[in-house]
């Protein structure tokens, strides 16, 4: 058998391609926070929390009101979206003139409670959530079996990155948004609401995260930690990424993840602290980021 | 002056009632230090803090005079957090035992830490043999199950099956170790061997690349190593890739009640495991899970029965030494047999275990299942002589 390394090359195969799914899940989450960050200068420590608030949204309305996995798919990002319009209305909007570790502490609250509540009142075993009978089963790819769920998952990743990076980079919306971050006041001038503006970017970053969410239910179980576990590892892909970088948040989202994969091969033992080593070699090398502008 | 002879007064009036001057500061005290937020936090969690105001609800609320009061506190899973924890009980608000201890490595720090103190630790919620092992203590006690039990239990069914050749994903932790190489040791003696491992941190959500090594193994026997949520998400994950219809079977060395519950029959349906309790085991048991239920809106695994087991045994131990002194306390502990809800004619030994019956369960399918928590068929009863390590052999120095 053909090896690399003393490793068979199916097997890296294998682990290259689930790389590439936990990278799916890192880049749409990292994605919402680079945002979030870079149109409002917020650091947003809830994202964890509205990821595992999309997975428990979903599972909420499948065991109460029946709704299945497609329509959850885009009812949950609605439905969370508008409780993160909320949140920005009420309160984050409070913080934006302050010191930006008022908004990293508010949300780090935040998610705090908000995972305090839902394990009050769901336990942190978690709640099973199966995946919609059209993507049940697996396929077999020759070297693996893959199960169809996880095809999916990085299918819908990509076409949800790519449309939330065209809406921002491409389109008159997404000028208008990155016009009214460099200067507010000119852009209100022109006639722009822009607070409205901060409002639908900050729910269209929670969004991605409940969408993220929702798509991950199927995969793990439906736990109120499922947020906290790995929104640091999402952190990290943001700063190696360069902070605010919309495209060099997906990129580095699914490299990292396939640098995770090679490292269960060679050394699982190092698999959770390699994201972390490569943003320290990151941050001496290119403090700004893979991507980033400055510094 | 007149205020120190009135204090001295008082104190020889106190004195002179036998039972309340033997019980230090007039109270006994409980602590009940676990995993409330984690990965453990429904494996034990505020739930064994309900088991264990039950038990004392059910003694009455006093023993020897004394009032029993319940306190609990969330250790996170760190030995340090636990240690910093246990100390404070100890010496500012005048805890007596500590209970539960989820988690080896907190299991450990907390039970040398008392050993010091000379107080008591009864621990329900790890797994690891080392606590009555080479690092067992005259104080320390190891009560609903153990990683022994564990290999006993699954891994002997799994192997009497044909299952000689295991793979292990192994939480990387003193836990994991323990139940693997425990299970590692049976299988061996059996005639099987281990073709291979994988460790992984504690807390993990995905576990499909083990799970792919797993495949590639050659094994017939993929043993998770591992418990709570992690066991959950490898169950759950093991059946997306195809590992039981690939030809494998899967043995969760740790899995209870509670994470059957969170898992679904669906997924979880034809899992063999090994607890010390189940709420339909008898009458008796049956309606001490009601009355839980009752409490809690959930069924009690061996962990939360363990601790209203260990709660009551300890104050049962009061009342026979008439004192809650360290030593006093122990040594009624060593010798008084344990029968309740949990244990019928279970013993403690020279190096602190209690030895009682374990139970070979299947998860029951969805159809089996005739009601919410119905969830085991009792497969066998493993007597505690063959479940637990026979304490000659255990290496601890306590036992000549």
């Amino acid at each position: 058998m053909e090896t690399i390394f003393g490793v068979p090359v199916v097997a890296l195969y294998g682990q290259l391609v689930l790389g590439l799914i936990n990278g799916s899940f890192y880049a749409l989450l990292s994605l919402g926070l680079a945002v979030i960050f870079g149109l409002l200068r917020v650091i947003n420590f809830a994202h964890g929390a509205q990821f595992m608030l999309g997975a428990f949204t979903a599972w909420l309305l499948l065991n109460h009101l029946g709704v299945g996995y497609w329509f959850a798919l885009i009812l949950t990002p609605l439905i969370v979206g508008l409780l993160g319009a909320v949140i920005e209305r009420t309160m984050l909007r409070r913080l934006y003139a302050a010191d930006p570790l008022y908004g990293l502490l508010f949300t780090f609250g935040l998610a705090l409670v908000l995972e305090g509540i839902f394990r009050w009142y769901f336990g942190a075993a978690g709640k099973p959530y199966t995946p919609p009978s059209d993507l049940q089963g697996a396929a077999n790819l020759g070297f693996m079996r893959l199960p169809k769920y996880r095809i999916w998952v990085i299918v819908a990743s990509l076409i949800m990155c790519l449309s939330v990076w065209a809406l921002i980079e491409k389109t008159r919306l997404g000028a208008t948004l990155r016009a009214a971050t460099e200067n507010p006041t000119l852009v209100q001038a022109f006639g722009v609401n822009v607070p409205l503006l901060l409002t639908f970017t900050y729910a269209l970053g929670v969004g991605l995260a409940a969408f993220a969410g929702v798509l991950a239910a199927p995969i793990q179980q439906v736990s109120p930690l499922m947020g906290s576990q790995i929104i640091i590892i999402v952190f990290a892909v943001v700063v190696v990424g360069g902070m605010g970088s919309i495209m060099g948040a997906i990129v580095t989202g699914y490299m990292l993840g396939l640098a995770e994969a090679l490292t269960k091969v060679y050394y699982a033992e190092a698999s959770n602290i390699v994201i972390f080593v490569i943003m320290a070699v990151v941050l001496l090398v290119k403090p700004a980021g893979l991507f980033g502008k400055d510094a | 002056m007149n205020r120190m002879l009135a204090a001295s007064l008082a104190a020889l009036v106190m004195g002179a009632g036998p039972a309340l001057a033997q019980i230090s500061d007039g109270v006994v005290k409980i602590g009940i230090l676990n995993d409330q937020s984690g990965v453990y936090a429904d494996f034990g969690g505020r739930w064994s803090y309900e088991a264990a105001l039950m038990a004392v609800e059910d003694f009455g609320g006093e023993v020897a005079g004394a009032k029993i009061e319940v306190v609990t506190a969330d250790h996170q899973n760190k030995p340090d957090v636990a240690s910093n924890i246990a100390r404070q009980w100890y010496d500012v608000d005048k805890v007596d035992s500590i209970m539960e201890l989820t988690s080896s490595s907190v299991g450990l720090a907390v039970q040398g830490l008392s050993r010091d103190l000379k107080k008591i630790t009864i621990n329900t919620g790890a797994a690891t043999t080392e606590l009555t092992g080479a690092q067992c203590s005259p104080y320390g006690f190891h009560w609903a199950y153990d990683t022994h039990a564990l290999a006993v239990g699954t891994g002997g069914a799994l192997v009497e099956q044909g299952g000689d050749k295991w793979f292990f994903i192994t939480a990387d932790y003193a836990f994991g170790y323990s139940l693997e190489e425990n299970t590692s040791n049976f299988v061996k003696e059996k005639g099987g061997q281990v073709v291979g491992s994988v460790r992984h941190p504690l807390a993990t959500t995905d576990f499909s690349s083990f799970l792919l090594q797993a495949q590639a193994s050659g094994a017939n026997v993929v043993g998770f190593a591992n418990a709570g949520l992690d066991t959950a998400n490898a169950i759950k994950q093991a059946a997306e890739f195809g590992i039981v219809e690939g030809g494998q079977k899967i043995a969760a060395l740790l899995f209870t009640l509670a994470e059957v519950h969170g898992l679904g029959l669906e997924a979880a349906q034809g899992t063999t495991l090994t607890e010390s309790f189940y709420w339909k085991r008898d009458e008796e048991s049956e309606k001490f899970g009601r009355r839980y239920f009752e409490r809690t809106g959930r069924m009690p695994s061996m962990n939360h029965t363990g601790v209203y087991s260990a709660v009551t045994q300890y104050l049962k131990a009061i009342q026979q030494a008439g004192t809650d002194d360290g030593d006093a306390v122990s040594k009624a502990l060593h010798e008084m047999p344990v029968n309740d809800v949990f244990a019928r004619e279970g013993r403690v030994a020279a190096n602190g275990r209690m030895i009682t019956d374990v139970y070979l369960m299947q998860v029951k399918t969805p159809a089996e299942s005739t009601e919410p928590w119905d969830y085991y068929n009792v497969l066998a009863t493993i007597p505690g002589d063959q479940a637990f390590m026979d304490p000659a052999r255990s290496g601890c120095p306590l036992v000549q």
